[in-house]
C-alpha cells in the first residue's frame, strides 16, 4: 500500500537514534593495551638503571659510596624477603593512611565550611591557599616543641600538610558547579540541605578527588620528612630504617629504600588515577 | 479562563528596560510559540513565570500553578543514569522508591528512550538527553511547561522529529505550554499562537493564530507561507534598530 512508503514516527525517532549513537567499538584486548602504555615505562626504567651503571663504571664514586644497580637490586631482593622489613613498611603506610584520613575529615569539614560561610571564606580562605604552599618540614620543629618527639608530632605535619589541598579541592568543586545545573536546581526546586544532597556535592566530586590525590602526594612526603627527623624510639619505620643504614654507611641499603618509597607512591598514585579515570568515565568527560 | 495571565508585566534590570508591559493570557492546553530577536527578553519572560525571578510592575498570575522549565541545553546530571535523573524531582517530592521506580518508567516509554533508562546522560545524542530533560520537565508534574529555545542546538533532522514527538507528548499529557524561539517556522509548526515581540524592550507587536491544520510539516506550503508573513514582521522590528 502507499501508505506503508511513510514511515511512523516511532520507527522515525528509533532509527535516528540508532544511527546518531556511535556504533559499540570493539575493545582492543587487554594485553595489547597493557604492553602498550608499559613498554614506555619499561624502556625508561632501563634507561636508567643503563646510566646509573655507566656512572658506577666512570669510577667517579667508590663502589661503597655509590653500588651498582646489580649489587642494589640483590640488597633489595633479600630485604623485602624479610618480615622486620615488611613490618617497618606495615607501620610507615600505617602512619600515613591514618595522617591522610584524619586530613581528609579535617579538610573536608573546613573546606564545606568555607565553601558556605561567606565570611569565613573572607577570613581564611586565602590562608588555606598559604598553608598548601608551605613546605611542611617547616612544621616540625613546632611539632616537636608541642608534641615531643613521637607520633602525634609526625601526624601534626601531615594532616597540616594534607588537609589544605582536601579542603581547596572540595572548595574550588563547589565553586564551579556549572551555572545551567544550578539553574536545573532552581527550577527542580532544591533548597538548603536537598541542594547541597543532590547538586553540588555530587557535582563538586571530580575536583574533590583531584583535591585528595594532591592531599595524599603532600602527607606521603610529609610522613617521609617526619621519619627522618622524629625518631619515635620502638618504632623503626621505612624512615628510620634509612637514616639506620645511612648511619651504618650502607648505600646500597639507602638506595634500596628510596625505591621502596618510590614505587609505594606510584602504585597509590595508580590508585588514585584509576578512581579519577572511572569517575571521568562515568560522567562523560573523556574520550574513551 | 486562562491557566497564564500576564497584565502589563514588565521587568528592568537596573536602568535596562527588558520587558515593557507584556500582556498575553495563555488559555489551559494551549501551544502558544513566543517569538522575537535577540534582546527581546523572551527568556527573561519565561523565567519570571518559572518564578526564578521578580517582575517589576504589572500582574502575573499562574494561579499556584506548578510550573517547569526546558532549557537550550538538556543540563542532565551526569553522576546519574538517565532514570536517576528523571526520577530526581520525584525524589525531591518526597516520592517512595517503588511508585518513582513506575513513573519514570512511564516516562521513559513516553518520550521512547525505554531501552535507554540505565544509561548515563554522555552515552545518548544531543536528541535523546533533550527528551530526558523533557521527561524530567514531566516529572515534575507541572501544568504549564516553559522551554527556552529547547532544540536550538540541534540539527534540522533532530529538531523535526522532535517537533513530532512535542507535539504528541503535548496532546496525549494535555500539556500547556510556552514555548521560545527565534525560529519562525518553528513557532509555526508547533504553536497555536505565535506571539511576535519586539527587542530592546520586549514588548507584543502582534498575535497571530494558527489555523493550519495538525499534524503540520515545517516544510508544508501554510507553513511557509504563514511563517513568511511574520517573517517580515520580524524583519521590519529588526530594521527599526538600524538608526
Amino acid at each position: 500500500m502507499h501508505t506503508d512508503l511513510i514511515p511512523n514516527q516511532r520507527d522515525t525517532t528509533a532509527g535516528l537514534d540508532a544511527l546518531e549513537l556511535a556504533p559499540v567499538q570493539r575493545r582492543t584486548d587487554l594485553g595489547r593495551r597493557v604492553w602498550r602504555s608499559a613498554w614506555p615505562k619499561l624502556l625508561a626504567i632501563a634507561l636508567v638503571i643503563l646510566i646509573w651503571e655507566l656512572v658506577v663504571l666512570s669510577g667517579w664514586k667508590e663502589a661503597f659510596v655509590l653500588p651498582g644497580p646489580a649489587a642494589v637490586f640483590q640488597d633489595l631482593g633479600s630485604l623485602i624477603t624479610t618480615a622486620d622489613f615488611w613490618a617497618g613498611v606495615r607501620l610507615t603506610m600505617t602512619r600515613a593512611v591514618t595522617g591522610f584520613a584524619l586530613a581528609v575529615l579535617i579538610g573536608t569539614l573546613v573546606g564545606a565550611a568555607v565553601a558556605t560561610i561567606p565570611p569565613l571564606r573572607a577570613a581564611i580562605g586565602s590562608l588555606i591557599t598559604g598553608l598548601q604552599t608551605m613546605p611542611s618540614i617547616m612544621w616540625f620543629p613546632l611539632a616537636i616543641l608541642l608534641f615531643q618527639l613521637g607520633e602525634k608530632a609526625i601526624l601534626f605535619v601531615v594532616v597540616i600538610g594534607a588537609a589544605p589541598s582536601v579542603a581547596n579541592g572540595l572548595i574550588s568543586g563547589i565553586d564551579y558547579v556549572p551555572r545551567t545545573w544550578l539553574r536545573v536546581g532552581q527550577v527542580l526546586g532544591m533548597k538548603g540541605f536537598a541542594k547541597y544532597r543532590h547538586l553540588i556535592l555530587p557535582a563538586s566530586l571530580p575536583s574533590f578527588v583531584s583535591g585528595l590525590k594532591q592531599g595524599w602526594a603532600f602527607s606521603w612526603r610529609s610522613l617521609m620528612a617526619g621519619e627522618l627527623l622524629v625518631i619515635v624510639p620502638g618504632a623503626v619505620s621505612i624512615g628510620v630504617r634509612m637514616q639506620n643504614a645511612r648511619d651504618l654507611f650502607e648505600s646500597s641499603l639507602v638506595i634500596s629504600y628510596i625505591i621502596v618509597v618510590l614505587v609505594i607512591g606510584i602504585m597509590i598514585d595508580l590508585l588514585f588515577n584509576l578512581a579519577d579515570t572511572s569517575l571521568r568515565k562515568r560522567w562523560g568527560l573523556t574520550d574513551s | 479562563m486562562s491557566v497564564l495571565t500576564l497584565d502589563r508585566v514588565s521587568k528592568r534590570y537596573g536602568s535596562l528596560l527588558a520587558l515593557d508591559h507584556v500582556s498575553l493570557e495563555v488559555a489551559p492546553g494551549e501551544f502558544v510559540c513566543l517569538l522575537g530577536a535577540s534582546g527581546c527578553g523572551k527568556s527573561t519572560l519565561l523565567s519570571l513565570v518559572a518564578g526564578l525571578d521578580e517582575i517589576s510592575g504589572g500582574v502575573l498570575d499562574i494561579g499556584g500553578r506548578r510550573v517547569s522549565l526546558m532549557f537550550q541545553e538538556a543540563a542532565l546530571f551526569p553522576w546519574l543514569s538517565v532514570r536517576g535523573n528523571i526520577e530526581l524531582p520525584l525524589r525531591l517530592n518526597g516520592v517512595g522508591r517503588a511508585e518513582r521506580r513506575a513513573r519514570a518508567e512511564d516516562l521513559l516509554e513516553i518520550v521512547r528512550l525505554r531501552e535507554f533508562g540505565d544509561k548515563r546522560p554522555h552515552e545518548l545524542s544531543g536528541g535523546m538527553r533533550q527528551r530526558v530533560a523533557l521527561a524530567r520537565a514531566l516529572a515534575q508534574e507541572a501544568d504549564i511547561l516553559l522551554m527556552d529555545e529547547p532544540f536550538g542546538a540541534l540539527d534540522a533532522m533532530t529538531r523535526d522529529i522532535l517537533h513530532d514527538e512535542l507535539e504528541r507528548i503535548w496532546r496525549e499529557q494535555s500539556l500547556t505550554v510556552l514555548f521560545v524561539t527565534h525560529n519562525v517556522r518553528e513557532a509555526v509548526r508547533l504553536g497555536d499562537r505565535v506571539i511576535l515581540l519586539s527587542s530592546r524592550p520586549g514588548r507584543v507587536i502582534e498575535d497571530f493564530p494558527v489555523t493550519s491544520p495538525r499534524p503540520r510539516r515545517i516544510d508544508s506550503p501554510e507553513v511557509s507561507t504563514q511563517a513568511a508573513e511574520i517573517t517580515d514582521k520580524l524583519r521590519a522590528e529588526v530594521a527599526r534598530h538600524a538608526h
